[in-house]
């Protein structure tokens, strides 16, 4: 699913998640699963956002920490802690958010450009910024996040 | 018809296959007819199926090698190399058609030059000389013009009349297609099947071989004995679809054929035994030309590889929950449980030897093709050279099989092109002038080797060292440290070519650098050695199956990890006092070696407080003659795990190599204990 036929639709089906206080959205296509936490196998030599990897369903899957990976703080997995499992590129990839827990039909009018003021570290990872009432939905780029060149630059501490 | 065109492919190459091989046998013995007879039988076959499937082209040449084959026979034509070229071109160009075939082409294909060369050879043939088939079918087409009814040669009319002396019925059945039929052979076909089930086929008009290519109008006649009476076999006849009309009459014998038994009068009761005897074999080999489109009733079924590969899948997640359930009997302890635990787990691994041995795929199919490959190099190179293969029945997971073939074409050419020397050379060097080739291939423990071994000029270490430092590839420095061995492995440098005439056969450079990654991303390793004069020898280490292994566990603080048994020596459990430094390097004299130290906890950066224990477990793991001992917390135990990749996001991970699910669960990494050692 490229990233224009995404935001040319005429509606949206995203799964919103939470980080801290900001919401994110990725579209259904690309999530496979929501799961609780369990246990992760650390993979050594990794970039630090590789939190490891899962036993998921017999299929072993990368699991990344969107928190690492934002710069954001890290936090301790809680109750509400979750893994979406999503797809890109055939290959599955787990990424841990502090919360799950809704599905929303975003308009195509709705969306916005990234406002200049968000152009952060984490402007790459950013597709689109969607405006619902109060709530702001910021449309991950899975492709960018799980850009294999920057786990390379983060490799090498062996 | 495309349910047979699967079939026709496989069969078709399955009988290409065997010509080539033939070939090859007779180029050695010219002299050996049945040599002969097994590759006209082939290419007869061939071209039957092709002329049915509408492969006019593919039908054509193989006919046309087909009366080539068959001067040889008759002794019209004698067997030389440039006659035995022409025909190895036929084989090629029939491959490539039925290769074009199998990725959905036309099977078309420009053949007139092979076909002349054929027919040159072809010609200055004897055309009384036909083929004992010919003859008489065409005989019997005259004779059934005249009267209707056709001729038997003596050992007919004996089984014709044996059988009517005891009871059977023979009969001429003239069976009649539509003319709008599209498929006649199928329908020749059928019907044969049923006359098959009501008795015995002695003889049928045209011959079968001419019906399978539909060469007949409308109308073929079968003699048939059977206990069933005339409307019957006509009524049964019937149900096949667009068939015209049947005739079924009883065979009247003629006092003048009656007659010609009279002169063996005397010998009858022994021949009439005789006759009785051949009968059911020669309605056999009847039976058998009829039937040439099915596979002979032997006890094999084509079965797809990827149901197989579903198959092993599940069987994986099997394994899985197997460890899952060893654990959870362990931790319960009750007696029931784990007998019947222990009883599964036996099953299971009969399962699995079963399912890992159907994946197995004799070497052979690969080896096939090399006899000719060689040959033909030969040739180009003009150099005389003697293939030999050893162990072509050594067996191979399939995954494994499927991708050695290009590396292994790679190091011969290479032999042949860079190791044995031209015949000039050889004999200045006091050698035979014919180079020996040996492939071998043979079972070892886990692991199955492949040998590549020449009695050509062998390697010069200082000549590669040379040329890595003029490439630029070594450093002068590094390069006056290097043993023998050593330089050899230069050759697998990418960039590295040490032909002094860049050939099409090898020697672009950028061969076997390509080689060694093929062999080391199926888990394998290739080595080499040579010397200089006598010759090169390169072997190939491959792991017998990919997916399922047996692995050592180990804890590394919280973590567990796994090792590989194959390349595990032994554990070991040292003294701390035992440990000596070497520069910065911990080792251990471990029986009279200095063994390396790896302590797995930093090069994983495993979380965890350091603890100062007085002994240390270590794992002796080896690569090649290297070793290594490799710290671990504490050993676990031994178990069969299947294989899991990481992914292609994680796929270059530094010394892990995979991963797996344990009994619990939980991921474990494999680790790679080839990237330990340097």
């Amino acid at each position: 699913m490229s990233e224009e036929s995404v935001l040319n639709a005429e509606a949206v089906k995203v799964i919103v998640f939470q980080h801290g206080d900001k919401e994110y959205a990725l579209p259904v296509q690309e999530v496979k699963s929501i799961e609780k936490v369990q246990h992760i196998t650390r993979v050594p030599g990794t970039a630090a956002f590789v939190k490891g990897v899962i036993n998921l369903r017999g299929v072993v899957t990368p699991i990344i920490d969107l928190r690492t990976r934002f710069n954001l703080d890290e936090e301790e997995f809680t109750e509400s802690t979750r893994m979406i499992i999503a797809f890109s590129n055939e290959e599955e990839v787990g990424l841990i958010v502090d919360a799950a827990n809704d599905v929303l039909d975003i308009k195509k009018e709705w969306f916005g450009p990234q406002p200049e003021v968000v152009g952060t570290i984490e402007a790459d990872f950013i597709q689109g910024i969607a405006k619902l009432d109060k709530r702001l939905l910021i449309l991950l780029n899975l492709e960018n996040i799980l850009n294999p060149e920057d786990l390379k630059d983060n490799q090498g501490k062996s | 018809m495309s349910q047979y065109l699967e079939v026709f492919i496989e069969e078709s190459k399955e009988h290409l296959q065997s010509c080539s091989e033939q070939l090859l046998l007779l180029e050695k013995n010219p002299e050996d007819v049945s040599i002969v007879n097994n590759i006209f039988r082939s290419a007869h076959t061939l071209k039957g199926m092709s002329a049915t499937m509408g492969y006019e082209d593919l039908a054509n040449l193989t006919h046309k090698m087909e009366n080539v084959l068959d001067n040889i026979r008759n002794g019209n034509t004698s067997v030389s190399t440039e006659l035995l070229d022409v025909v190895f071109q036929a084989v090629d160009a029939l491959e490539a058609m039925v290769s074009s075939i199998e990725q959905g082409g036309s099977g078309q294909r420009d053949v007139t030059e092979i076909v002349g060369m054929l027919h040159r050879i072809e010609t200055g043939e004897d055309p009384a000389l036909r083929t004992e088939a010919e003859v008489s079918a065409s005989a019997a087409a005259e004779a059934e013009e005249d009267t209707g009814q056709y001729t038997y040669d003596d050992f007919e009319l004996t089984v014709l009349k044996q059988s009517k002396e005891q009871g059977y019925n023979c009969y001429e059945v003239t069976v009649s297609v539509r003319n709008d039929c599209l498929l006649k052979a199928v329908r020749v076909f059928m019907v044969f099947e049923i006359l098959e089930k009501c008795g015995e086929i002695i003889k049928s008009n045209p011959s079968v071989e001419l019906l399978e290519e539909e060469q007949f109008d409308n109308k073929f006649t079968v003699s048939l004995i059977s206990k069933d009476s005339a409307e019957d076999i006509k009524n049964k006849v019937l149900k096949v679809s667009e068939i015209e009309s049947v005739v079924c009459k009883s065979i009247q014998f003629s006092r003048e054929e009656t007659q010609n038994e009279v002169p063996g009068g005397k010998e009858e009761p022994e021949e009439q035994a005789q006759a009785v005897e051949i009968k059911p074999k020669a309605a056999e080999n009847e039976k058998k030309q009829g039937n040439t489109k099915k596979t002979a009733s032997s006890k094999t079924i084509r079965v797809n590889i990827e149901r197989l590969d579903v198959l092993m899948n599940l069987f994986e997640e099997l394994v899985i929950d197997r460890g899952r359930l060893e654990q959870i009997s362990r931790d319960l302890n009750n007696q029931e449980l784990n007998e019947t635990v222990e009883r599964m787990t036996r099953i299971s691994s009969d399962l699995q030897n079963i399912i890992l041995n159907m994946r197995m795929v004799p070497v052979d199919t690969v080896f096939n093709r090399f006899p000719k490959m060689v040959r033909q190099l030969a040739r180009d190179l003009n150099k005389k050279i003697n293939l030999e293969i050893i162990g072509a029945e050594t067996e191979l997971d399939r995954t494994v099989i499927d991708e050695i073939g290009d590396p292994l074409v790679h190091l011969l050419r290479n032999a042949l092109d860079h190791g044995i020397e031209t015949p000039e050379v050889r004999r200045g060097n006091g050698k035979e002038e014919e180079g020996h080739v040996t492939l071998k291939a043979y079972h070892s423990g886990n692991h199955v080797f492949i040998e590549i071994q020449d009695d050509g000029a062998g390697m010069n270490a200082e000549k590669l060292i040379r040329k890595a430092i003029s490439k630029g590839i070594l450093t002068e420095q590094a390069g006056a440290s290097l043993s023998p061995k050593q330089a050899y492995e230069l050759i697998f440098a990418s960039g590295f070519s040490t032909a002094e005439q860049i050939s099409d056969i090898s020697g672009r450079g950028v061969g076997l650098d390509v080689v060694r990654n093929t062999i080391e991303s199926l888990g394998g390793a290739v080595s080499i050695d040579s010397v200089e004069g006598s010759g090169s020898i390169f072997s190939i280490q491959l792991p017998l199956t990919l997916s399922i292994i047996s692995v050592m566990l180990v804890h590394i603080s919280e973590e567990k990890y796994a090792i590989p048994i194959s390349s595990i020596i032994e554990t070991a459990i040292v003294k701390r006092s035992e440990i000596l430094q070497a520069h910065n390097q911990k080792v251990i004299d471990f029986r009279g070696k200095v063994v390396p130290l790896v302590f797995l906890k930093d090069i994983f950066d495993v979380p965890g407080e350091e603890e100062e224990s007085e002994y240390f477990s270590l794992v002796i793991v080896r690569k090649g003659s290297k070793m290594a001992g490799l710290v671990v917390d504490q050993f676990i135990g031994q178990q069969e795990v299947v294989l899991k990749p990481l992914g292609s996001y994680l796929n270059s991970v530094f010394a892990i190599s995979g991963a797996t699910i344990l009994g619990d669960g939980q991921v474990a990494l494999i680790v790679d204990c080839n990237a330990l050692i340097k």
